[in-house]
């Protein structure tokens, strides 16, 4: 079959069938998990989604006043608060955090917007080692990958591969046992913890009533890596603020099961600012550096629902598009459906690189359905295929419009052309004159063409009027 | 009055016609404007506004006046009764545009809740499969089609499985992205053989052409109807 060029239907066929059909079967499992969690634990779980996404969509149109109340908490808790307004100066700030610490040695805890920013190969490059201590995360790091999916980094590798690298990696010899792997890791990553000198986090929510801060993990891994060392850092994109601590209830319990069908994730922590007098460990200095890159803008805009979002990744796993590709077709951090939205905005100026995503849908609102925010998404991907259209980006192997309009609107041309259409029953495929049609016909047929027909039909019944045109 | 839809106009006939049929045998009078083409969506879901607010309020336009407006498909209802409103949410004089939204019935959610019909007579020994289009997700239609269906003796409504996967139809999308299309179809196809049905039925004919055209290129055995379609044979048999 020859190439469409749209890069991403190129990726999908060009991905390995074992790939595919691993993501595949993980993500159709995690979506009726889900389904199944919820209904079995609430009444009307559609009820909730609408909720948590009218709390969600109120604090992103007040973020200022949020962020402002954000701010003071943490700072009254003995935190220390920055803002990072690009990649560049977050990345600068963390770095100054850790030479003012004098801190060469961080563990890390799973955070996607450490993976917007780059953070790892900037700090390696200064001279820090970043250890990710999430499994998935560190089977990323060791492999030199990048994640392909929000909340399964390495949903398109098999154990075998996992072993593979092991090996390689000198954490011992070749075995795809499960639980073998994870105690190699589990052995490797406690040396870490203890060498550490400092600990990094993202955040799931941050209580602006309270400044506290909200991390989840089925693995314990942020715990070990605050208890570790005497410094935290957080990295926050600004639009994980909640109002209260009493909205956390509602996150919480929509957050695990739509992300892992679970009632709540392993461990839930609450982090309240640094160590307090009275406890025996923790990190002694605490900063939260809170990440615009791109947000402002998009709160300006009118995708501003995609803001909601608290990264579950319920999304993509019932997609039918990332059921095809995994995160990596996606070409960016954040891939599925929030991020065939949120990758072409946060671009910036480099939105045409990405304009091609928010049209790789078929637009079937699975997306909008399971969203524990109720984003949605399908009217969000319409809006950036019309921005594209105005900004007169091209889409590969996409028909024009302007032709089908005039004919739609042409009463009479519309009805020859049907009647005429009929001529497509006599013509061989590479004869079709059009070329979405023999698109169409590589791989499925068409019926009969029947143009006019039910016309005629009706006409000879008495029902066809003018309708309510007035010419 | 009728919409019957473009994909009637070039290909599915029998479809139109059997709308007509079923409506009319439960008493209603059906009006066919002449001047009808489409909906518009395809210009809109490829993000051509300009485009589709022309055909749109076109066919707002074809539709004026207050009688409801029927439409055999999820949806090209759902365009008008929703694509609309995103359409047109900064645009001034949409008098029709709401008024022809505000009277669009898909056809099954017309006759179970519209007209209150909640049982048809007749009888058809056959397994079922039923495709629930994604334009029908949230509203009345999945459950409309369930209970006529249902209540038809002989029928064996089966579950398919994975039932939030689109058929990979899409529109434009089928043939600007074919290989993501045909491997979306395929699973939704092997999804609906699981099953074995004698027939695979949907209130969208889009995606029964796309899963119909899917199979029979690769020679699989699977006959694909209209909801209406076999409300009207089951009548039919039973005159």
């Amino acid at each position: 079959m020859s190439k469409s060029s749209q890069p991403i239907d190129d990726f999908a066929r060009e991905l390995s069938r074992e790939t595919r059909d691993a993501v595949l079967s993980s993500v159709v499992t995690r979506t009726a998990g889900r389904k199944a969690k919820l209904e079995a634990d609430y009444k009307d779980p559609d009820l909730l989604r609408r909720l948590a996404g009218k709390v969600k969509q109120h604090t992103v149109e007040h973020l200022d006043e949020y962020l402002e109340q954000a701010e003071a908490a943490l700072t009254k808790n003995g935190a220390k608060v920055h803002f990072a307004s690009t990649a560049e100066s977050a990345r600068e700030t963390i770095l100054e955090i850790l030479r003012n610490k004098g801190a060469t040695r961080m563990v890390k805890s799973k955070s996607m917007v450490t993976e917007e920013i780059h953070l790892n190969d900037f700090l390696e490059k200064q001279g820090v080692e970043c250890v990710e201590t999430d499994l998935g995360e560190f089977i990323i790091q060791i492999d030199g990958d990048t994640p392909s999916h929000i909340v399964q980094p390495i949903i398109h590798k098999n154990r075998r591969q996992v072993a593979e690298s092991f090996e390689k990696h000198g954490l011992g010899a070749y075995n795809d046992d499960p639980q073998t792997i994870t105690h190699r890791a589990r052995k490797h990553l406690r040396e870490k913890y203890l060498q550490s000198d400092a600990g990094m986090t993202g955040a799931n929510f941050v209580s602006a009533e309270s400044g506290r801060i909200v991390i989840v993990t089925n693995e314990g891994n942020a715990r070990f890596g605050m208890a570790a060392n005497g410094l935290h850092i957080a990295l926050v994109g600004i639009e994980k603020v909640v109002p209260r601590d009493k909205d956390l209830g509602l996150f919480l319990n929509l957050l695990g099961r739509s992300a892992t069908a679970q009632q709540l994730t392993v461990y839930t922590q609450f982090i309240n600012g640094p160590r307090s007098k009275s406890q025996p460990s923790g990190p002694k200095e605490m900063h939260v550096v809170f990440l615009d890159n791109g947000r402002s803008k998009v709160l300006a805009s009118k995708e501003r629902d995609i803001l909601r979002c608290i990264r579950c990744g319920a999304c993509l796993n019932v997609c039918p598009v990332y059921r095809q590709t995994s995160g990596h077709g996606y070409r960016a951090v954040y891939g599925g459906p929030v991020g065939a939205v949120l990758s072409p905005l946060l671009a910036g100026d480099d939105f045409p690189k990405y304009a091609d995503l928010p049209k790789a849908s078929s637009l079937c609102g699975a997306c909008h359905e399971v969203c524990p925010v109720n984003i949605p998404i399908p009217e969000l991907l319409l809006r950036l295929r019309s921005r594209a259209n105005k900004e007169g980006i091209k889409s590969a192997g996409a028909p024009p419009m302007a032709p089908f309009a005039r004919m739609a609107t042409s009463p009479k041309l519309w009805q020859t052309a049907m009647t005429a259409s009929r001529a497509m029953n006599h013509l061989p495929i590479t004869m079709m004159p059009i070329q979405p049609l023999q698109a169409w016909l590589k791989i499925r047929t068409l019926p009969k063409w029947r143009g006019g027909e039910f016309r005629k039909w009706m006409k000879e019944r008495g029902g066809v009027n003018s309708g309510g045109r007035n010419e | 009055m009728l919409m019957a839809t473009c994909l009637s106009d070039v290909f599915f006939a029998d479809m139109a016609k059997a709308t007509v049929e079923v409506l009319e045998s439960v008493g209603c009078e059906v009006i066919f404007p002449e001047d009808q083409t489409c909906c518009g969506q395809p210009a809109f879901n490829s993000g051509d506004f300009p485009a589709a607010e022309k055909v749109s309020r076109y066919t707002a336009d074809v539709f004026a006046g207050d009688l409801p407006v029927i439409v055999p498909s999820g949806s090209c209802a759902a365009m008008h009764f929703h694509g609309t409103q995103l359409l047109f949410e900064d645009k001034q004089d949409t008098g029709e545009v709401e008024s022809l939204a505000g009277r669009t019935w898909e056809l099954f959610d017309f006759l179970v809740n519209g007209l209150g019909v909640k049982k048809w007579e007749g009888e058809l020994n056959k397994r079922i499969a039923l495709h629930h289009s994604c334009h029908t997700r949230g509203t009345d239609t999945g459950a409309a089609m369930e209970t006529l269906l249902g209540s038809i003796s002989g029928i064996e409504l089966v579950k398919v499985g994975t039932p939030e996967q689109c058929c990979g139809f899409g529109g434009t999308f089928s043939v600007t992205f074919p290989h993501l299309s045909g491997e979306i179809g395929q699973v939704k196809l092997e999804s609906v053989l699981e099953q074995s049905p004698d027939l695979l039925v949907s209130a969208d004919m889009s995606c029964l052409m796309h899963m119909g055209g899917l199979a029979e290129k690769q020679n699989m055995d699977i006959e694909t109807r209209h909801a209406v379609q076999v409300l009207r044979d089951v009548s039919l048999a039973s005159q």
